[in-house]
């Protein structure tokens, strides 16, 4: 990057915030994913690195490469196109492969699907408090 | 026209695709049609099903709203984590019925359930029209099925059914 020198200040510092944005909400997501307690709540942390943490990478590289080569480079799009659609399957495969396991442990935290639909109103059953598990 | 071009968007996205890889030259264009083209043909011997779009104009309003609750919701779930073991904070399962049943409408609804940081798809049955999702942080379990329902799905509904 021996042109990086041209970039004007503005945009230079505008890209090391994105870029420190991205990959802090990244960093975050993978802390999430190592202290949070249970499977569920780990799923959550780690889509803090597939939006904002990409988002914010990607566009410093659009900002970026757009001023250095004086055209717009749009390029990175694709790749947050590509995240987007793919993560729910992922997510899904696991989700179900974790309902499966828990359902067959009979896992009080869990609800089984019949359960769910029988109660026809929102309320499902609530989670554990962090940490402590509640005994049912 | 469908003879031509059997998926209109697809043949689109495709084109975009391309020309957003090879940068935009007049060569370029003409080839990405070309691929387009043939691909989009190579796809109809799938036969995958035709998303009908009722109402472009709703997309850019649905993107925006998208867009804000990623923003606040990176930075609830990032809290969060941050706060490390806050008693406060009581995941569980929501359940929602749905009314949408349009396949494509609700996978754009599973990328934005699963994109929103605090919100994931855990199960869906199309025979009970009932969805699962796991939320970090429930703090009323009504607020988010009315969130799931007039926030997304009703627009998700206008655009595809």
């Amino acid at each position: 990057m021996s042109h990086a020198a041209n970039l004007p200040l503005w945009a230079a510092l505008l890209v090391a915030l994105l870029l420190v944005l991205g990959s802090g909400l990244t960093l975050l997501g993978a802390i999430g994913l190592v202290r949070l307690d249970s499977f569920y709540k780990r799923v959550h942390s780690p889509t803090l690195g597939t939006t904002w943490g990409t988002g914010g990478i990607l566009l410093g590289s659009m900002l970026f490469f757009s001023m250095i080569e004086g055209r717009p480079v749009l390029h990175e799009l694709l790749i947050a196109v590509f995240v987007t659609v793919t993560t729910p399957v992922t997510l899904m495969l696991l989700a179900r492969a974790a309902l499966y396991r828990d359902r067959m442990e009979k896992n009080p935290e869990v609800p089984t699907f019949t359960a769910v639909a029988e109660r026809s109103s929102e309320v499902v059953v609530k989670g554990t408090k962090n940490g402590e598990p509640e005994k049912s | 026209m469908t003879r031509v071009l059997p998926y209109p968007l697809l043949a689109a996205s495709l084109l975009a695709m391309w020309l957003l890889l090879n940068g935009f030259t007049p060569g370029h264009l003409l080839l990405g049609a070309v691929i387009a083209l043939v691909a989009s043909h190579m796809m109809s011997a799938l036969q995958p099903s035709k998303p009908r779009l009722r109402r472009w104009t709703r997309i850019a309003h649905l993107m925006g709203i998208v867009f804000v609750d990623i923003l606040r919701s990176n930075i609830a779930v990032a809290r969060i984590v941050l706060g490390g073991k806050n008693p406060q904070v009581v995941s569980g399962f929501v359940a929602i019925p749905l009314e949408m049943r349009d396949p494509t409408g609700l996978a754009f609804l599973a990328c934005i359930i699963t994109s929103t940081p605090g919100t994931a798809w855990v199960e869906y049955r199309s025979a009970d029209d009932l969805l699962l999702i796991h939320v970090l942080d429930v703090v009323s379990e009504d607020s988010w099925s009315d969130l799931i329902k007039n926030r997304y799905e009703a627009l998700l509904m206008e655009i595809f059914e």
